[in-house]
């Protein structure tokens, strides 16, 4: 076999490619091989859109791929009341059409938000002046000491000592963000 | 134009200052995705929504004195000529986004070019911090104060759960990319970095060439930035890409170490007969300008070579590519012009430095 590259040297590297199911093969030469070596690391992100690779991360959450109940039920289709994108239209482009949309679609949305954030679905940074973030900080605070009360009226010690932490971490969170924004 | 006066003009600061361990790192970045809360994202947004959004944004830049970066400029891409685009898109000062598929887009640029605010783009706003060498949480700092000074101006779109929603669900939460540019070419010459790239992106980073996605890693540059933009504050996401970035600098600087011990004769002679095709070629393509520049580059890391200045390498990658030689040039060029233009280009750059 000769090297699809050069097309002189008799090819040395024999390797498949699988991208989005489909299959390149590649034969080379060892030289080819090296000069290209450092454009096949990055090669397999080109021609790969990202909300291809979207698409295919909501498709198979199983939320989504539930059959309907009925061959006649018609399931609704998911619309934005402010921006009227739909949801396979999200799965097309990937991009939402509005602020809006990450409300009307919550609940296809937070799997994917996981899987695409290593497990992580809720905002843990900066939050803007005017929202506040001691009043959000203290109202989370606030459910989870009721939460607290409940698990031990339960007697569930142990997920009490987990929301024990977690009041603790913020806690000393609403401290620094009193010391550092007021 | 003289090329001394082109390069007054066409350098930006990253470009030519040094920066903490510039030796390896040639630039930090930080970039901030925010978005309007009344307007429709840029994928579904109408024409008057678009004017609107730059019309708040010349109002804010009017409204309040913010100094700080000096005089501020603000640009319309449908105003600008198409090699002007290219030109900031290889300063990395736009995206190729915004200069080939957001036809309301424009951007506000400080007079240092370290800030740029890309406006209606993916997102409404994307604020841009660009400092060399190894300064993340500087220019973490910077991108914020901006980030606070137009918030008091603008109503962001903001969930306490998501955070700042953005276009894209990549992107959600805290809006940020940092990234570093990294020169590796210890970690190529050594062939550690092949080792390398899959335990990175494990730790949820990503790694990519010099322009972005899907690019090359020309002149053996690597861009390393953040995956995850949700769950993390700004201030770990940072650390935690630094973090990575030292354990690669002290294995960078081992590998040259290793290189210098093992095969020194090799390696000199590696950098000079780069700087000899640099200093005397008449034609030169951008793959193989980029190799040379970074050879060279390395000589002068490691002393071999001294009277040449480091940013030499930055300056010259950056200037060499088609749009910076076209502008250079004053019209456009065939591809086999340019490698001429690219040639001529570093030579009376090379020269500009003997005669200092």
């Amino acid at each position: 076999m000769i090297c699809q590259e050069c097309n002189q040297r008799p090819a040395a590297l024999h390797f498949t490619k699988i991208i989005n199911g489909e299959k390149t093969e590649v034969q080379l030469c060892e030289k080819c091989a090296q000069e290209k070596g450092e454009m096949f690391i990055f090669n397999s992100e080109t021609g790969f859109a990202f909300n291809n690779l979207l698409a295919g991360l909501l498709n198979i959450d199983p939320a989504f791929q539930k059959p309907s109940q009925s061959p006649f039920h018609q399931e609704e289709i998911l619309q934005c009341e402010h921006c009227s994108m739909t949801f396979p239209q999200f799965l097309k482009i990937g991009r939402f059409g509005c602020a809006q949309c990450y409300e009307t679609f919550k609940e296809q949305l937070n799997p994917v938000l996981k899987r695409l954030h290593s497990g992580n679905w809720t905002h843990n940074g900066k939050i803007p002046k005017r929202i506040g973030g001691g009043l959000h900080l203290r109202k989370q605070i606030e459910e989870l000491k009721n939460d607290l009360r409940n698990s031990i009226s339960q007697e569930e010690f142990e997920k009490a000592a987990e929301i024990r932490d977690e009041i603790r971490t913020l806690e000393k969170k609403l401290a620094g963000s009193n010391k550092g924004g007021e | 134009m003289s090329l001394e006066r082109f390069l007054k003009t066409a350098v930006s600061s990253w470009m030519s200052e040094e920066g903490p361990d510039s030796d390896i790192v040639l630039s930090s970045r930080i970039r901030l995705a925010r978005n309007f809360e009344d307007y429709k994202f840029p994928t579904l947004f109408s024409h008057e929504d678009a004017k609107m959004i730059i019309v708040n944004m010349e109002d804010t830049i009017r409204k309040s004195d913010f100094q700080k970066f000096g005089q501020i400029e603000l640009l319309k891409i449908d105003e600008l000529q198409p090699l002007q685009k290219r030109v900031l898109v290889e300063k990395h000062l736009i995206s190729p986004h915004l200069a080939e598929d957001s036809p309301y887009g424009a951007v506000l640029l400080t007079e240092n070019e370290e800030v740029s605010i890309m406006i209606n783009e993916e997102d409404h706003i994307r604020i841009q911090c660009l400092f060399p060498g190894l300064q993340l949480s500087e220019a973490l700092d910077a991108a914020n104060e901006i980030d606070d000074w137009l918030e008091s101006n603008i109503q962001y779109a903001f969930d306490e759960k998501h955070g700042y929603l953005t276009s894209c669900p990549t992107n959600v939460g805290t809006g940020l990319r940092a990234s570093v540019m990294m020169h590796l070419p210890g970690l190529i010459l050594t062939q550690q970095i092949n080792r390398i790239i899959p335990a990175i992106n494990q730790l949820g980073l990503v790694v990519r060439g010099i322009y972005g996605e899907g690019s090359e890693a020309l002149g053996n540059i690597f861009q390393i930035s953040n995956q995850i933009t949700l769950g993390k504050s700004e201030e770990d996401i940072g650390n935690d890409l630094k973090g990575v970035v030292s354990q690669l600098i002290s294995q960078e600087r081992s590998a040259r170490e290793a290189l210098r011990k093992t095969s020194n004769i090799q390696l000199e002679d590696r950098i000079f007969r780069s700087l000899g095709v640099l200093a005397n070629s008449r034609i030169i393509e951008s793959k193989e300008a980029a190799r040379c520049l970074s050879d060279v580059r390395l000589g002068i890391d490691m002393g071999f070579i001294e009277e040449l200045p480091k940013t030499i390498l930055n300056e010259l990658m950056i200037l060499t590519q088609p749009g910076f030689l076209q502008q250079y040039a004053g019209g456009p060029l065939r591809p086999h012009e340019r490698d001429i233009r690219r040639a001529a280009l570093i030579r009376e750059r090379l020269k500009m430095e003997q005669e200092k």
